[in-house]
């Protein structure tokens, strides 16, 4: 700590004489025991990533959590092949961000596309969206069963509070939400941002610099 | 009901059935207490989410997520409502302040003060942005918090200065250095990147804290804050309007895209300027109860809350951010000055109480609710820390997040007597109150008053003596005629926030639109929507409301004639806003401060420069 820290933390205590017994208190409370010690990163895991399995556009099966989170930095959207309103021109900005993103796409950067209409996206049918938007690798569009796929749109946020608005998915497909999952940083911006900007924004939940992170966790899936 | 759509009527009528069922188990005898010890109803006054009974809105599949507001239970009105302590000034600063970004040393502003040859700071001030422990309910009841706070405690210290005397605008000045020394590791939620906003300092833009002007951990950033009126290099050289006096302000964490967590977090204060009309001292100028040292409480009678709602983890009994949320988060604890639900004792007098509400989306009608459900007026005197003509006798006021107002509260002949802080608007989610305001009693307990303080003198003014007329320095003209008149729409499309139909831009984007410096803008905000609600903030100027869906305010309305600086735009609202932007050159935002939605993206940023541009849709 230097002076100038201690100083200006002195004056601000000086000023709160309660502020001291307070804290000591709080270190020698005896906190409710019904409280369990969980770290807010497995609550993170618990209260978003179920563990749901789901199928990508090259076939295989992968789960949500231990496959597609974990220890990587994710970048999320919602879309269905047949949208005939914003889908694609994000879907083309997102190839554009895949590009200037570059080898990190695939190594400890994953980009997630999931469908809001699992009955049509077949992996047939995401399979050729992938194809036809030039997606390479380390960029997955997933499918699975109805209800999963209708959890994870919930889990992640993808909701409108009015339940007939909530009904139309194509409410659902203007926001990129990511994330790393380590760190514990996550955000979200409109999918239709500048891809530039949208890579700045990664920036600030990458890893520290300096940190053996980005090697230790890096090549996932 | 007014301006429910159609398609919100099923969601309209579960509401209806939750509510007629809460009204029965009332009518049946049914307690508050009865419903607690039955499971039926938060501490806070909220009834549990059950189907038909909590007026929360299910999912699609008939059931409620886990992440609506569910917090342990506390009890409240144990804990005494802290007052803020007051930030003392430092001798000097090493490094000594620089005009020019002193990079060198580590810091992170990129541009160089305006106005510091003009306003040589008079007084120092530094704080360090850091982690810190809270505890916010009683002894026991919820495990400490880790918080982040301006010197490590929320709310932030509260720093009291003062404006030069009319014709020494210079002597208000102040430096106020900021340094990050957050750490890496969030505990769940939190970007330790951050830029502070004196809200609503007509401050040089450099040192307002624009979202994209951040700094990262390790880095510290000089504010410089002449505490000048504004006019003062324009239309009232060398002195100011002192029409546009601020008095109560506050600062907060203004990070782009990440104010929701980081003001969640703790990263929020409050800012106080007197002058020689609004003292500080009950025997001068207005007369407004004196507020001595902050601290003691047989002197000091003008009392900052700070008001906000959060929710705790059921499982670990610690903060909870709802990190996928894009409509708005709602708390079901209520704190003010930090602690849940606490207590404050006050003597048999007049206090000012001046609220402020952080968020991060709830709105609040508070009353004072007093025995026998009786509600006790009060005198509302200003709108966002600025001054009405007069006090204006109220039974409640209104405000959305980052609305202030100031109140007097006459406790005179109420000794012995208790009263709560009550919230009785209605808000279900993030989209904005109801509209519906609940009886006196089925509101939200936020603070207990107890009037058991020792008889002392009171040299306040009373309100109810003050003659008809201005009372206070009046409002400034809206006569000068607007340079451009602009159209701003807040909407939704595609489950994102949108302004005239396009997103935030980068901080890397070109700005949306120029306003020139030291001239008149009049703007009008849209609200289409027939569900959300927004409070508009402009940053660096107050602005005057000339119309309400094409109605002049009037009769108590008049209240929302005095200068905002946040606009509470309601459902299906069109309002006219006028505006002087004088002084100072620089960047500056206008957004929705439901800070959730201002993450998403619901935020504008524009210039001052002296061109100007012709934008009537930015």
């Amino acid at each position: 700590m230097t002076d100038l820290k201690r100083r200006s933390l002195i004056a601000t205590l000086g000023a709160a004489p309660f502020a001291v017994p307070l804290l000591a208190h709080a270190q020698a409370l005896d906190v409710n025991p019904r409280f369990k010690k969980i770290s807010s990163r497995e609550r993170i895991r618990q209260r978003y990533f179920p563990n749901l399995v789901l199928t990508a556009h090259d076939g295989r099966k992968l789960k949500f959590y231990d496959d597609l989170v974990k220890d990587k930095i994710v970048i999320f959207n919602m879309f269905y092949a047949q949208c005939q309103g914003i889908c694609s021109p994000i879907t083309r900005n997102l190839v554009r961000l895949q590009s200037l993103l570059g080898n990190r796409v695939g190594k400890d950067i994953f980009m997630y596309s999931f469908t809001l209409k699992p009955k049509e996206d077949t992996v047939a049918a995401l399979k050729h969206y992938a194809h036809m938007h030039k997606v390479k690798p380390g960029w997955l569009f997933l499918t699975g069963s109805v209800d999963d796929m209708e959890t994870l749109r919930q889990k992640l946020g993808y909701v409108d509070p009015d339940p007939e608005v909530d009904k139309d998915k194509s409410n659902h497909i203007g926001v990129i939400k990511y994330g790393n999952e380590p760190l514990e940083r996550w955000g979200g911006c409109p999918g239709m941002q500048a891809p530039e900007w949208i890579a700045e924004t990664l920036s600030w939940v990458d890893w520290p610099k300096n940190s053996a992170k980005k090697q230790a966790n890096g090549g996932g899936k | 009901m007014a301006y429910i759509s159609k398609r919100n009527r099923r969601k309209e009528k579960e509401k209806q059935t939750a509510a007629d069922n809460r009204r029965e188990l009332i009518a049946a005898g049914f307690k508050r207490r009865d419903l607690l010890k039955m499971g039926l109803l938060t501490s806070a006054g909220m009834l549990i989410p059950k189907k038909g009974l909590s007026a929360r809105p299910l999912n699609t599949r008939g059931s409620f997520d886990d992440d609506e507001p569910n917090s342990p239970p506390t009890t409240p009105f144990q804990e005494l409502m802290p007052r803020l302590p007051v930030l003392a000034p430092v001798a000097s600063l090493t490094p000594a302040p620089t005009i020019a970004p002193n990079t060198a040393a580590g810091e992170a502003r990129t541009v160089a003060h305006q106005a510091f040859a003009q306003f040589p700071p008079q007084r120092f001030y530094e704080m360090s942005e850091q982690a810190g422990t809270a505890l916010m309910a009683p002894p026991g009841e919820l495990p400490p918090q880790t918080i982040w706070g301006f010197n490590g405690i929320t709310p932030g210290p509260l720093i009291v200065e003062r404006y030069g005397v009319l014709g020494r605008p210079q002597d208000g000045s102040i430096l106020l250095r900021l340094r990050n020394n957050l750490p890496a590791e969030n505990g769940g939620f939190g970007l330790p990147s951050v830029t502070e906003h004196l809200h609503n300092g007509h401050t040089p833009l450099e040192s307002d804290g624009f979202p994209c002007f951040f700094m990262e951990r390790g880095q510290f950033y000089d504010h410089h804050y002449p505490n000048v009126y504004a006019g003062v290099n324009s239309t009232h050289p060398g002195v100011g309007d002192v029409k546009e006096a601020l008095h109560t302000l506050w600062y907060h964490d203004h990070r782009i895209d990440h104010t929701a967590e980081n003001t969640y977090k703790g990263l929020a204060g409050a800012y106080i300027l007197f002058n020689e009309f609004d003292t500080g001292n009950e025997n001068t100028g207005f007369r407004l109860p004196s507020f001595g040292d902050g601290q003691n409480p047989l002197t000091s009678f003008d009392i900052y809350m700070v008001i906000n709602d959060k929710v705790f983890d059921n499982q670990t009994g610690l903060l909870k951010f709802d990190l996928f949320n894009t409509d708005g988060i709602l708390g079901d604890k209520f704190l003010v000055n930090g602690k849940i639900q606490p207590v404050l004792h006050v003597s048999p007098r007049r206090y000012r109480f001046r609220w402020l509400n952080t968020g991060p989306s709830r709105f609040y009608q508070l009353f004072l609710l007093g025995p026998n459900n009786s509600t006790k007026p009060f005198w509302q005197i200003s709108n966002d820390g600025n001054l009405l003509e007069r006090p204006v006798q109220v039974n409640s006021s209104r405000i959305s997040v980052a609305e202030r107002v100031d109140v007097i509260v006459d406790f005179t002949n109420d000794a012995g007597k208790t009263f709560f802080m009550e919230n009785r608007l209605e808000q279900e989610d993030g989209r904005g109150p109801t509209g519906d305001v609940l009886g006196a009693g089925q509101g939200d307990k936020i603070l207990k008053i107890i009037v058991d303080g020792p008889v002392v003198p009171d040299n306040s003014v009373n309100p109810a003596t003050i003659p008809a007329g201005t009372y206070f320095y009046g409002f400034p003209n809206t006569n000068d005629a607007p340079r451009i008149t602009r159209t701003f729409r807040f909407e939704r499309g595609n489950g994102q926030w949108q302004i005239n139909g396009q997103l935030v831009g980068g901080c890397n984007q070109a700005p949306r639109f120029a306003i020139k410096r030291n001239t008149v803008e009049k703007w009008i905000f849209q609200n289409n929507s027939g569900g959300w609600q927004h409070p508009i903030h402009m940053h660096f100027e107050e602005f005057q409301t000339l119309s309400i869906n094409g109605n002049a305010p009037s009769g108590t309305g008049l209240i929302t004639k005095g200068r905002k600086d946040v606009f509470r735009l309601e459902h299906n609202m069109e309002a006219t806003v006028y505006l002087r932007i004088r002084d100072f050159v620089g960047r500056f935002p206008l957004h929705c401060h439901n800070v959730v939605h201002e993450d998403h993206a619901m935020m504008l940023l524009g210039i001052i420069d002296d061109v100007g541009d012709n934008k009537t849709q930015p």
